[in-house]
């Protein structure tokens, strides 16, 4: 059997196609496992995985931590409002720290660009990054993109619009390299002041028109306005963004095709989804939570099978 | 590397109609048995059993499940080479059934020390027997013996037995093989 040609996940950037083709076929059996009356292998064992978020997370660290257990591996959790961060210690003193006690990956999120790379270079663990700032959030990008494969097929020729606040996102960056390593077309959609000025950089193309940007496409990613990372104000108004890019289920039945509807959560009901397009049977909002799992188990699966003894 | 034949295709029907029949003896209309192949190898032979139970011996009612054990397995990263899953497929519960596990050699009994963990994932089985085409004597690492057995072979440990199906390797046949 194939490994994966990294040593640690820290964006999809640094993944070639048989990595996700491997990561996927390893979600497979997983998601066959937590469907099973108990749902839980003995694989990891002996090991133990910390789980650092030094930014706010709900979902992902649930995630990852259900996929740990599920794998049997010793979990700690560990958040920066809670910590010694707080007093001063650097990233490299807490990791190093939490290492002496016999760690064997460290899942880590992180508000700067690049936390992940670095920690890699500087600590002698599998690192795994769960989102650092507006760069990368690759476990994200892979189960977007495991569950377009599993609604259509595959993803290689599809069309995917990624609608929103492409400036701030991670998950636009990580499923765009995703995308397009796996054959997808990728166009992005949201207001001029939230698309990166040299997006087009990436080969993908940018359309301001929601309706004509949702009519090209096969699967809308819709994200949320983070108005957590705006220092400034990049539209007039959550109404008026609302009004041009929020989508509603009179576009959607305009649109004289079916086209898959997807969102990484927290949704903003009534901002750029109404609650009828997000609960509708277009939506695979709630599958993308249930592929996050099997996902994050083949990942840390992978990784894992390199640890030496 | 020699190679010697230990059973051609007409041994491996004559001992199939065999454990068929025991199977029988013990299961009668098998309708709270199950049979589950051990993926990969032990799955040939577990289809192989159910078609034979089914075609030739009336069998209606009779479920077939093939379980992947690589996850329960007890050498994950003691090997250079990852471990590789295959698809389990058991779409029944096995709560108060009886179970038949099936695979194709037994030898240090560790894939069924595994598999005995695994399938306790679908539920509490009444019992669990278990079924080998090769039983290889003297080469056991746990206390696990077969309650069917085609055929025991006396191999050293230097010697590898390979059984090949008409379906992979267009030939039924047991081999010998010297490392």
């Amino acid at each position: 059997m194939d490994q994966l040609s990294v040593e640690h996940l820290l964006g999809i950037k640094y993944l070639n196609i048989n990595d996700i083709d491997l990561i996927f076929k390893t979600a497979d059996h997983f998601k066959e496992v937590i469907n099973r009356p108990i749902k839980k292998v003995p694989s990891l064992r002996d090991i133990t995985i910390a789980n650092l978020f030094f930014e706010n997370s709900t979902r992902t660290k649930l995630s990852f931590e259900l996929a740990e257990k599920r794998l049997s591996a010793d979990v700690i959790n560990f958040s920066a409002s809670q910590s010694s961060v707080k007093k001063g210690e650097t990233l490299i003193d807490t990791v190093n720290n939490i290492l002496s006690m016999k760690v064997d990956i460290v899942v880590m999120r992180h508000g700067n660009v690049g936390a992940g790379v670095f920690l890699s270079k500087h600590v002698n663990a599998k690192i795994i990054n769960a989102g650092d700032g507006t760069h990368e959030h690759p476990t994200q990008a892979l189960l977007d993109s495991y569950s377009i494969r599993e609604k259509l097929g595959s993803v290689k020729g599809k069309k995917i619009v990624i609608v929103g606040d492409i400036l701030h996102s991670r998950v636009a960056l990580s499923n765009i390299y995703a995308l397009q390593l796996q054959g997808a077309k990728v166009k992005v959609c949201g207001p001029t002041t939230l698309i990166p000025k040299y997006i087009t950089s990436l080969g993908v193309e940018v359309e301001t028109n929601l309706k004509k940007a949702l009519e090209w496409c096969d699967v809308a990613n819709v994200l949320r306005v983070q108005h957590e990372r705006m220092d400034i104000k990049y539209f007039p108004s959550t109404r008026e963004y609302t009004q041009l890019f929020g989508i509603n289920k009179e576009i959607l039945d305009n649109l004289g095709k079916k086209i898959v509807i997807m969102h990484p959560g927290p949704i903003n009901r009534g901002v750029e989804i109404t609650s009828d397009v997000a609960d509708s049977n277009q939506s695979i909002i709630l599958n993308q939570v249930e592929n996050g799992v099997a996902i994050r188990m083949a990942v840390i699966y992978l990784l894992a099978q390199q640890i030496k003894r | 590397m020699s190679r010697k034949t230990l059973l051609n295709s007409k041994d491996i029907e004559i001992i199939l109609h065999r454990l068929a029949c025991q199977l029988i003896e013990n299961h009668n209309s098998f309708t709270n048995t199950v049979l589950i192949g051990l993926q990969p190898r032990g799955s040939y032979l577990a289809k192989r059993l159910s078609n034979l139970l089914k075609e030739e011996y009336n069998i209606t009612d009779l479920q077939l499940g093939l379980l992947d054990i690589t996850f329960y397995r007890d050498d994950f990263r003691r090997k250079e080479t990852p471990l590789a899953a295959e698809a389990t497929e058991i779409d029944f519960l096995i709560e108060g059934k009886k179970v038949v596990i099936i695979d194709d050699v037994l030898y240090s009994g560790r894939s069924v020390r595994a598999a005995l963990t695994a399938i306790q994932s679908f539920g509490r089985p009444k019992n669990i027997e278990l079924l080998v085409l090769i039983d290889r004597r003297f080469s056991r690492h746990l206390p696990i013996q077969p309650n069917y057995r085609g055929r025991q072979v006396d191999a050293i440990n230097e010697e590898k037995v390979l059984v090949t199906w008409s379906e992979t390797h267009n030939k039924d046949a047991v081999y010998i093989e010297q490392k």
